[in-house]
């Protein structure tokens, strides 16, 4: 894919393989304490990161590994957060600065989108902006307003920031070990929803981020029926609905799309290549949602073979809404199924 | 520090009655029993989380109590339960945010003259600015008043509210509970300048520094602060200064970044009790009085309880329905779609 330069490998070391189960928590957490340790510029900050290691424990024991000065807590300011990274990026660290929910990265989007990400590009490429800015993302807590929010169309929009999120505690620690070591502002959407759940990482070869491994998009269950493409905290319930549709002799293929900027066209092309039909799942409201970002690229891809329009399952164009409706509000199983349903009876006027 | 110049015979207020005591005293009991009690009912898993204030009754109800809710409007965060009841709000339609029924909670702001719970920190510090100029340019006397907690005054809307309130002498009462805390980080590590009271002179604002601990003090601190705003002096700021006993949150574990015994020792007196024993004192209360104020904070809580465990979730459709006042067709297709989808026609 396009938008990443691979990393070399490297010789002649063959990699150790090693696989541990851990929470996706757990994951986050040791990826960023092998940042710390790997990369003597990079720092982390925010609110609450230091002492308490952060409301969802991310950064738990790295300031007490790591020294004070390498993590440490800022004032309740995220243009401050913001503004402040990027001076620290001219002066050649590696900030990860964090968001301590995805609602109170409205007040830094002036930095971010003004400064950050433009920077590389007014300086005509003198000045970089490494910055991996982790955002805890998407609903599914019954937190209270602002606490829950999907800001990936937003950000993908901006010129000059790139937007990734993981599903499961592998892909977190490849992908945010991969991040943290990009010349480029990264927005890292972590699916506060899944931050427990645990799964088997992959520890290969320590862990250095790979560009083969971290990029593009990832088929997580083959199907030749129709492809449902998600990402962050709806791919584990696409995998689900793909196991109520098999009983139903339907054969699902789910694409975790990963990287939400640089989007993956290929890896759409060719999965929907194959199943002629495509579902993309968001829990962002419908309007201007990446959903029509992807329908779009299948349509460009695939307009001779597919066989039914993208069918779109999302939220809703509501403020997300309170702990009580969210059962509503995100995609469930049977909405999705309900998407699945109109593509495969589609019939051409 | 206290920079508000002294009231004079006009705007000074007459000294508290002992009726007027004797409400404060009960309605600081309800709240610290509403709020303890809150707590428990998360436990129980009755409602998903809540911020309590236990330690902050005294800024809390004391503030609330000088506010004129004929003409006065307050704009508070996600803490000021306390400030809430004391302007006499009703307490399951308040508790409802906490219930994940509505955010903002369900009371008629309007009427109740308390702006919306909301949680982004500073946050609703420039609506106060707004809704103040507002009554300037009405030549009506209401005073708006804007809750903020230390952490939330490293926001830069802080700043640029109380700059635009002392360049357009908006009437708003800047009030800054102090309750040494935002969530892990002490004012120390938060507050540059010494305090939040002395930033105020950079805004040629006059600011109190109060002892947030003690009702009266900030009853009288906030009467004065509302008066001078009133005669059309422009803002002024307060600096209760106070202790947040408890977690932050529900679901926070103060443990991780301070002792048991620095919280002893740091809280300083429990507000309610030290305005017990002056009450005791000076012969205003007694043991009797004592016993009736709790025994209505447990009644009252009880009504609240029982009221919020009523309250079912709102209808979806109102998700669609509240976001324009002139719905779009997009919106109403979606929720066309949804309630079909959701077998809910
Ligand atoms: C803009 C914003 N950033 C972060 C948060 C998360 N948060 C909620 S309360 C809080 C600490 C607030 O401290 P302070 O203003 O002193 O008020 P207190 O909670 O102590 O009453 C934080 C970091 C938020 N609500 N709003």
């Amino acid at each position: 894919m396009t938008g990443f330069r691979k990393a070399p490998s490297p010789e002649g070391q063959a990699p150790e393989t090693r696989t541990v189960e851990m929470s996706m928590q757990q994951a986050l957490n040791r990826a960023l304490d092998e940042v710390l340790a790997e990369n003597p510029k990079a720092v982390i900050f925010g609110e609450d990161c230091g002492r308490l290691g952060g409301v969802f424990r991310i950064t738990d024991g790295l300031q007490a590994k790591h020294g004070e000065g390498r993590v440490f807590d800022t004032p309740l300011a995220e243009s401050g957060i913001l503004g402040m990274s990027v001076g620290l990026a001219m002066a050649g660290f590696h900030p990860i600065p964090e968001v301590q929910f995805d609602g109170f990265a409205y007040p830094a989007i002036n930095q971010i989108v003004c400064q950050m990400a433009r920077m590389n590009y007014r300086s005509r490429g003198t000045l970089p902006m490494p910055i991996t800015l982790r955002v805890p993302s998407f609903g599914g807590i019954r937190a209270p307003e602002h606490h829950g929010e999907s800001l990936e169309a937003l950000f993908a929009h901006v010129p000059g920031l790139k937007v990734v999120s993981p599903s499961n505690p592998n892909e977190a620690y490849h992908l945010l070990k991969y991040a943290a070591t990009r010349p480029d502002p990264v927005i890292f959407m972590e699916p506060k929803s899944r931050y427990w759940q645990k799964g088997d990482v992959d520890l290969d070869g320590g862990g250095s981020p790979d560009a083969e491994r971290n990029t593009g998009a990832k088929v997580m269950r083959e199907g030749r029926h129709i492809t449902l493409v998600a990402w962050g905290a709806m791919v584990a319930r696409c995998l689900q609905v793909a196991e109520l549709a098999a009983e139903d002799g339907i054969d699902v293929e789910v694409l975790d799309l990963r990287w939400l900027k640089p989007i993956d066209a290929e890896a759409l092309a060719s999965s929907v290549a194959k199943t002629r039909r495509a579902v993309v799942v968001h829990e962002a409201p419908l309007t201007s949602g990446l959903g029509a970002e992807v329908a779009q690229l299948i349509t460009q891809s695939c307009f001779d073979t597919l066989k039914a329009p993208v069918e779109r399952v999302t939220g809703f164009d509501v403020p997300y809404p309170s702990g009580d409706l969210e059962d509503e509000y995100i995609p469930n199983i049977d909405r999705i199924l309900f998407g699945i349903q109109r593509v495969l009876e589609y019939r051409r006027g | 520090m206290d920079t508000l110049p002294p009231p004079d015979a006009s705007n000074e207020a007459a000294p508290l009655t002992p009726i007027q005591l004797r409400e404060l005293y009960s309605l600081m009991v309800a709240v610290r029993h509403l709020d303890t009690s809150t707590i428990a009912w998360q436990r129980q898993g009755i409602i998903p989380g809540y911020a309590p204030e236990l330690g902050q009754e005294a800024a809390q109800v004391g503030s609330g109590y000088a506010v004129d809710t004929t003409r006065d409007f307050v704009f508070p965060t996600y803490r000021e339960m306390g400030v809430a009841r004391a302007m006499g709000v009703d307490m399951v339609a308040y508790m409802a945010t906490h219930k994940a029924t509505w955010h903002g909670g369900l009371y008629d702001p309007l009427t109740s003259r308390l702006a919306p719970i909301q949680a982004v920190v500073a946050g609703s510090v420039l609506h106060a600015v707004g809704w103040a100029h507002g009554q300037t340019l009405d030549n009506k006397d209401g005073v708006a008043m804007a809750y903020f907690g230390d952490g939330a005054s490293s926001q830069g809307d802080v700043h640029e509210a109380m700059n635009f309130a002392a360049v357009m002498k908006a009437p708003v009462v800047f009030f800054t509970q102090n309750n040494g805390w935002a969530i892990s980080v002490p004012t120390e590590r938060q507050v540059a300048g010494g305090s939040v009271a002395a930033r105020a002179a950079g805004y040629g604002i006059p600011a109190i520094k109060v002892d947030g601990n003690d009702v009266v003090a900030v009853v009288e601190a906030t009467r004065r602060a509302f008066a001078h705003c009133r005669a059309g002096n422009g803002p002024v700021a307060i600096e209760a200064m106070t202790y947040r006993r408890g977690p932050h949150s529900t679901s926070d574990d103060p443990g991780r970044y301070r002792s048991l015994d620095a919280e002893r020792t740091d809280a300083g007196v429990d507000p309610l009790e030290r305005f017990r024993k002056q009450l005791l004192a000076d012969g205003v209360g007694d043991e009797s009085f004592f016993a009736e104020a709790l025994a209505a904070a447990k009644a009252e809580e009880e009504q609240i309880r029982t009221g919020i465990q009523a309250l079912g979730s709102r209808p979806g459709t109102e998700m669609f329905d509240l976001v324009f006042q002139e719905t779009t067709p997009a919106l109403q297709a979606q929720a066309a779609n949804w309630r079909e989808e959701s077998e809910h026609v």
